[in-house]
């Protein structure tokens, strides 16, 4: 295996990236989880909140696809 | 390594890595989903859309139509059964009202006849006393020449001359006593 | 292929003839003849966004022609998405954002449709291309910014001028507000296409990992798995980009609140 420290660089940057995508996870766990401790304590008002819920998770969510993103362009167009 | 294999490599790693970022690709992409935008929208607004939302809009007028037929015809049944218990309550007062009156009637003729008979009767008893006094009368006279023969007779028969004054005066006095 | 032996990659070849191309399904390819791709080509773009523009007519031009009062499948399918963002928009956008509506439910039924046909195995997803997607989202971003300019003027610009925020603090503010305005465009466009590529490359990774005899029961199950996340992500997907279009829209025309 002949070293090549550019490729190298990039499989490391990539690694390091998907870890966004991890951290994103947590984001998105979190959310989720509030809104359903929420809506059991008040049930009733869960319903109209639907749309703020998928609104919070696609914001916590695009940040981790951005870091996968990096990881993508990292590993096949840098 | 030459400017021109370098430049090779990149073209060709850029062509084997995202087909995402091959630009060359971008005109025909944007053209065709522009084409298929302009389609769809076409397709949604002059023809779907308009029909979904008149199919709609059509079932919930026939549905809020229903529905307030359904209300009319539950007021005419209120209004139905209303009528019915009102004739009803209006027959059963006639009802009584009859009864009442035939009761009156009856009661009416009931003491005139009552009142009818007790007249015939009190007539017929005192017809009877009447009769029953002269009959009284007749036998007291009848008792009265009897015991007055009797004693005539006994005194004739006891050798004594009969007064008839005395015999009848007696006798009346025994009869008082 | 072969001959490409600098190519990092597009073949990250190993032993145990472990072949993982997890990109190539989003290649762009003419569906006749093998010559370059001119922007009037007729490619698998064409071909899978003319499927989901038929799939759109057929269920709702072709279904709704009944006009039953008591409505078919087909039929009540397409009353169903008719309702679902006609309520979306009433609700966040507000009652003046419905004019809208065939806009709005253009670029739901798209991605939705688009997506969908993208699960099917060998297909072509349109929505997993950043130039697709791009173009949505921005797109969305010029229409809404210009709507709202045309609407309420330089009055518009006041969206970035917090006037209940502490007089130092609103330049700050107001910078900040007019990045995130402008970063819009670009995080809604690339949530979609990340989302859908992300999924997709995921699948054919595992079906990569199908090729050892001993770990691909594993690998199947997984890939039900993912797929049956990724049919959720489908719709999920084309809901959010449907819902943050709405709220973009509910700024453009009421800005301020």
């Amino acid at each position: 295996m002949e070293g090549n420290i550019a490729a190298m660089g990039q499989f490391i940057g990539a690694g390091l990236a998907a870890i966004g995508s991890g951290a994103a996870a947590i984001g998105v766990g979190h959310v989720a989880g509030n809104f359903l401790a929420g809506a059991l304590r008040n049930p009733s008002a869960a319903g109209s909140q639907t749309a703020t819920l998928f609104i919070g998770l696609a914001f916590a969510e695009a940040l981790g696809i951005f870091s996968f993103l990096v990881a993508l362009l990292l590993m096949f167009a840098v | 390594m030459t400017t021109t294999t370098t430049t090779e490599v990149a073209g060709e790693a850029a062509k084997a890595g995202m087909p995402q970022l091959d630009f060359s690709t971008f005109p025909n992409q944007i053209f065709w989903l522009l084409v298929t935008l302009t389609v769809i929208y076409l397709v949604l607004s002059r023809v779907a859309l308009p029909r979904i939302g008149g199919t709609i809009a059509n079932r919930k007028g026939t549905i809020t139509a229903d529905l307030s037929a359904a209300e009319e015809l539950k007021q005419k049944a209120v209004a139905a059964e209303a009528a019915y218990n009102e004739a009803l309550a209006n027959a059963r007062s006639e009802a009584a009202k009859i009864i009442a009156a035939a009761k009156a009637d009856i009661q009416a003729d009931l003491a005139k006849a009552g009142a009818k008979a007790d007249a015939e009767i009190a007539a017929k008893a005192a017809e009877s006393s009447k009769r029953i006094d002269e009959i009284k009368q007749g036998a007291v006279a009848a008792v009265e020449t009897v015991a007055k023969d009797t004693a005539a007779e006994l005194v004739g028969a006891l050798g004594g001359k009969a007064d008839a004054a005395a015999i009848s005066a007696a006798v009346a006095a025994r009869l008082k006593g | 292929m072969t001959k490409r032996t600098t190519d990092v990659a597009g073949e990250a070849h190993s032993e145990g003839g472990l072949v993982f191309h997890p990109l190539d399904q989003f290649k762009v390819t003419p569906l006749f003849g093998d010559g370059p791709v001119e922007w009037y080509t007729i490619t698998n773009v064409t071909l899978w966004m003319a499927l989901a523009a038929l799939v759109i007519t057929l269920v709702f031009a072709v279904g709704s022609r009944g006009r039953a009062l008591v409505p078919s499948r087909l039929q009540s399918v397409g009353e169903m998405a008719y309702g679902f963002i006609h309520n979306m928009i009433e609700e966040v956008a507000g009652h003046d954002g419905v004019k809208y509506f065939p806009i709005i439910m253009t670029l739901f039924l798209f991605i939705l449709s688009a997506n969908f046909l993208g699960l099917i195995p060998m297909s072509f997803t349109p929505t997993s291309h950043i130039a697709v997607s791009a173009v949505l989202g921005f797109g969305v971003f010029f229409f809404v910014t210009l709507l709202g300019l045309y609407k309420h003027g330089l009055h518009f610009l006041g969206m970035f001028w917090m006037s209940d925020a502490p007089l130092v603090l609103r330049p700050i503010i107001a910078i900040i507000e007019v990045i995130s305005y402008f970063v819009r465009p670009v995080s809604h466009s690339i949530r979609l296409a990340g989302n859908i590529m992300a999924g997709h490359a995921v699948i054919k990774v595992f079906a990569g990992f199908a090729a050892i005899a001993a770990i691909s029961p594993v690998s199947v199950l997984a890939i039900t798995a993912i797929y049956g996340l990724e049919v959720l992500v489908a719709f999920i997907q084309a809901y959010v980009f449907t819902i943050l279009t709405c709220v973009y829209l509910k700024d453009a025309l009421h800005p301020g609140h």
